[in-house]
């Protein structure tokens, strides 16, 4: 049990202890609330100590390569396999390690905020279980390099998502978004499902990295490559298949919100994973990226226009979230356009660095404002932001959360969406100057709409006497906080450790599928 | 074109279950139309592994080694507890609905709207 | 339901759940498995569960010794993988290790040996015993809507 072992076989270990969590909640909550905190954290925490391990062990040894049930642990194409990488392997590179923070952060905090937040709701074991099972599909997703099990975490993390998003009934109400989102996802997951049968039919592979190899790019695979985009794009939510969003969202608690947030953020991963690694040698990109900038685009514009009129607090920054969706787009669009051309290098990578490091971002503040909204919630009881007002009266760190996180997603100076929407400005300029025109108008809208909100809820005569939230949601949302501040104030750490490794893996699908062809020597 | 059969059965059995989904009012029956579709998919699933004469891949008192694919049966075999799981989820939240609302008809279960 | 169903569900349960546990126990040697044995199991529960009175099976059937097993089921799954984390997860270090399951079988055609496959048999177990936890507790609480929450909710 030394260091060396636990860094190898961290990508298994991030997945199992959520998983082992996950299952022994119902039995330890059966016989102490109080324990069965203490084993969430904890269960919590250490899943967030081994991304930092992940981090770790994708910096100093590039991608990692671990397939489950081989002697030795990272032996993908054993000697009698006839060079075909056979078993479940784990393929974890800069990108995979980067999303799995991101998801294990945001679920700390989303598991913290909850203890306070559904205290006195019933049947919290099964809460916390499906907590941890969204954690474990988001963790997997990010992290496998097959792709069957990308569908069954898939499957595992949209089943847990929807159960959650019914888990406070609201007469009803939140099971019937709670039904439209299962049924979205179901559809989704199936539809790639079909297009993993088709692939394996074709290249007798369901390996990433092999079929990437093998990839003919026949007119069979076009099909399939708009069945992975466009389900991908409709689980992370953007413009044209985004109903679901604002009911999910809406009605999901406080803590679940802002970790829906990051599982669509993990179907965003799907679709750079799939058009990059997969179909990234052999496909048109100019006209995939294309695709991916004009979905980005719409979204951005419709999300933020759809905000504007909104009067619940939660849909509202539902429609926030979509409008964010198109950010992320949008630069790893141009990126993905600009593959293989002396334009990558000129302001492509940047385009791209600028559109993964928005997903962390956008996980902190997005996952911030959530919370907040769910503290208000809590403490109002409703989320009508035209009954609201004068709230910052009484919740004076609500108040504050709500600040730092509004004037990051507008991009003010010194938090961090200010950061990664200056590169995404600064580089799409030189791509199309319309693109970087928009983005921006999107980014006043925002700064506008969250203007209107602080007002109306927090500002004002003192209508409500309320007190602060308990202390566990202000620690779920101080964690937040600090990495919003942090990278902030220090983007050059997250763009040095975080966000420029994991664009350059992404950008790079032909070490990615050497590493895992050469057996992870 | 016999061989083919499974794939066009494939087509009516997905078409069948998106027919079910787009144009039929009750959640119920909405269920079912994504049960179809699910079917469609495994029946998919299987008929790529499919080799003419083969038998199931278990080497336990086999008659020959003429086998069909294994690791087509073991995705399917996935996609249907899946599947299960899903089926159950949603025929709950269509029986919490109904208590709530105390119908099943997509028309009125929309107090989202509201 | 009349006294010749409830005669009748009471003499097959016994045979369903027999068939069931034969099926997840030769999971690795026949068609079937924990999943396939789990649900024949469920179904002898929905057998009991259409026969009987509601008030009866709530007394006969616990929901909270069905949603242990479901539990426990769960946790023995994942501890038998993680059981071969000392090589990798989910490594079958029991396979012809001479131990429980562990008797080493030639590659080819064989007539089935069952002390053989390693951990799969106990992963197989652990399966069967989740999966007629949870479709059992899933069939009972539908029953409970269909059979006993309709009068409560009325």
């Amino acid at each position: 049990m030394s260091w060396d072992y636990f860094l190898n076989h961290s990508p298994a270990l991030i997945i199992v202890i959520p998983l082992l969590a996950a299952f022994a909640t119902p039995l330890i909550g059966r016989f102490s609330r109080k324990a069965m905190y203490i084993w969430i954290t904890a269960s919590l925490a250490l899943t967030e100590i081994f991304s930092i391990i992940l981090l770790y062990g994708v910096h100093t040894e590039g991608t990692m390569v671990y397939v489950m049930g081989a002697n030795p642990y990272n032996l993908s194409v054993p000697p009698d396999s006839g060079g075909i990488p056979v078993r479940i392997i784990l393929t974890v590179d800069s990108f995979g390690a980067f999303m799995a923070f991101t998801a294990s952060t945001v679920a700390l905090a989303g598991g913290i905020y909850s203890i306070a937040s559904e205290h006195s709701q019933t049947g919290q074991e099964k809460y916390y279980a499906l907590l941890l099972l969204m954690l474990v599909g988001m963790l997997g997703m990010v992290l496998t390099g097959d792709l069957f099990n990308f569908f069954v975490f898939l499957e595992i993390n949209s089943l847990a998502s929807a159960a959650l998003v019914s888990y406070r009934i609201d007469k009803g109400v939140a099971v019937e978004a709670a039904f439209k989102y299962a049924i979205i996802s179901s559809i989704g997951a199936l539809a790639f499902l079909f297009g993993v049968g088709i692939l394996y039919g074709e290249y007798d592979a369901l390996n990433m990295a092999m079929i990437a190899q093998r990839m003919k790019f026949t007119d069979l695979d076009k099909i399939v490559m708009a069945l992975f985009t466009v389900t991908l794009a409709m689980k992370a939510g953007a413009i044209p298949m985004h109903y679901w969003v604002p009911d999910g969202y809406g009605k999901a608690p406080g803590g679940i919100s802002a970790m829906l947030v990051t599982a669509s953020q993990a179907s965003l991963y799907g679709v750079f994973r799939v058009s990059f690694t997969v179909f990234g040698l052999s496909a048109n990109t100019l006209t995939l990226g294309w695709f991916l900038i004009i979905l980005g685009v719409l979204s951005m514009f419709v999300g933020v226009t759809m905000a504007l009129i909104q009067h619940d607090i939660k849909r509202l920054m539902a429609y926030h979230a979509i409008s964010q969706t198109g950010y992320m787009l949008l630069g790893v669009g141009v990126g993905l356009a600009t593959l293989g051309t002396a334009a990558f290098n000129q302001y492509g990578l940047a385009a791209m660095e600028g559109g993964i490091f928005h997903i962390i971002n956008h996980a902190m503040y997005k996952g911030l404002l959530f919370l907040t909204a769910g503290a208000v919630i809590y403490r109002v009881g409703t989320s009508d932001l035209n009954k609201m007002g004068g709230l910052a009266h009484g919740m004076k760190y609500t108040t504050i959360f709500f600040m730092i996180g509004a004037l990051s997603i507008a991009g003010i100076p010194p938090f961090n969406g200010f950061a990664s929407k200056l590169l995404i400005y600064e580089s799409v300029y030189q791509f199309n100057p319309l693109l970087s025109i928009i983005a921006m108008i999107v980014s006043i809208l925002t700064l506008a709409s969250f203007v209107k909100v602080f007002h109306s809820a927090f500002m004002g005569p003192k209508i409500y006497d309320v007190k602060e939230v308990p202390k566990s949601m202000l620690i779920g949302m101080c964690i937040l906080t600090f990495f919003i501040i942090l990278f902030g104030l220090f983007p050059n750490i997250a763009m040095t450790y975080l966000v420029a490794p994991a664009a350059k893996a992404l950008a790079n699908p032909l070490g990615y599928i050497a590493r895992v062809l050469g057996g992870g020597a | 074109m016999l061989l083919n059969l499974p794939f066009i059965t494939v087509v009516i059995i997905m078409a069948l279950g998106l027919y079910a989904m787009l144009f039929k009012r009750n959640l119920i029956k909405i269920v079912i139309g994504l049960s179809l579709i699910e079917s469609g998919v495994n029946l998919f699933l299987v008929s790529l592994g499919y080799r003419n004469g083969g038998i199931a891949p278990i080497y336990t008192n086999a008659p020959s080694t003429n086998m069909v694919l294994p690791t087509p049966q073991a995705l399917t075999l996935t996609s249907i507890v899946i599947g299960v799981a899903t089926t159950a989820m949603l025929l709950s939240f269509c029986m919490v609905i109904y208590r709530h609302y105390g119908t099943l008809d997509s028309r009125k279960v929309r107090r989202l709207r509201e | 339901m009349s006294k010749i169903v409830r005669t009748q569900a009471s003499f097959l349960y016994t045979f369903v759940l027999i068939f069931g546990f034969y099926i997840v126990a030769h999971g690795h040697l026949t068609p079937g498995g924990g999943f396939q044995g789990g649900a024949v199991i469920a179904t002898g529960i929905a057998l009991v569960v259409v026969a009987y009175k509601f008030d009866e099976i709530k007394r006969r059937i616990k929901k909270t010794s069905l949603t242990a097993a479901e539990g426990i089921g769960l946790l023995s799954f994942i501890i038998a993988g993680i059981s071969g984390i000392g090589v990798s997860f989910f490594y079958n270090w029991l396979a012809n290790s001479g131990l429980l399951f562990g008797e080493s079988v030639t590659y080819g055609i064989n007539p089935g040996y069952l002390n053989t496959a390693g951990t799969l048999p106990i992963m197989n177990l652990a399966v069967g015993i989740e999966v007629l936890g949870g479709l059992g507790v899933i069939v009972l609480y539908m029953l409970h809507f269909v059979k006993g929450g309709e009068r409560n909710a009325a």
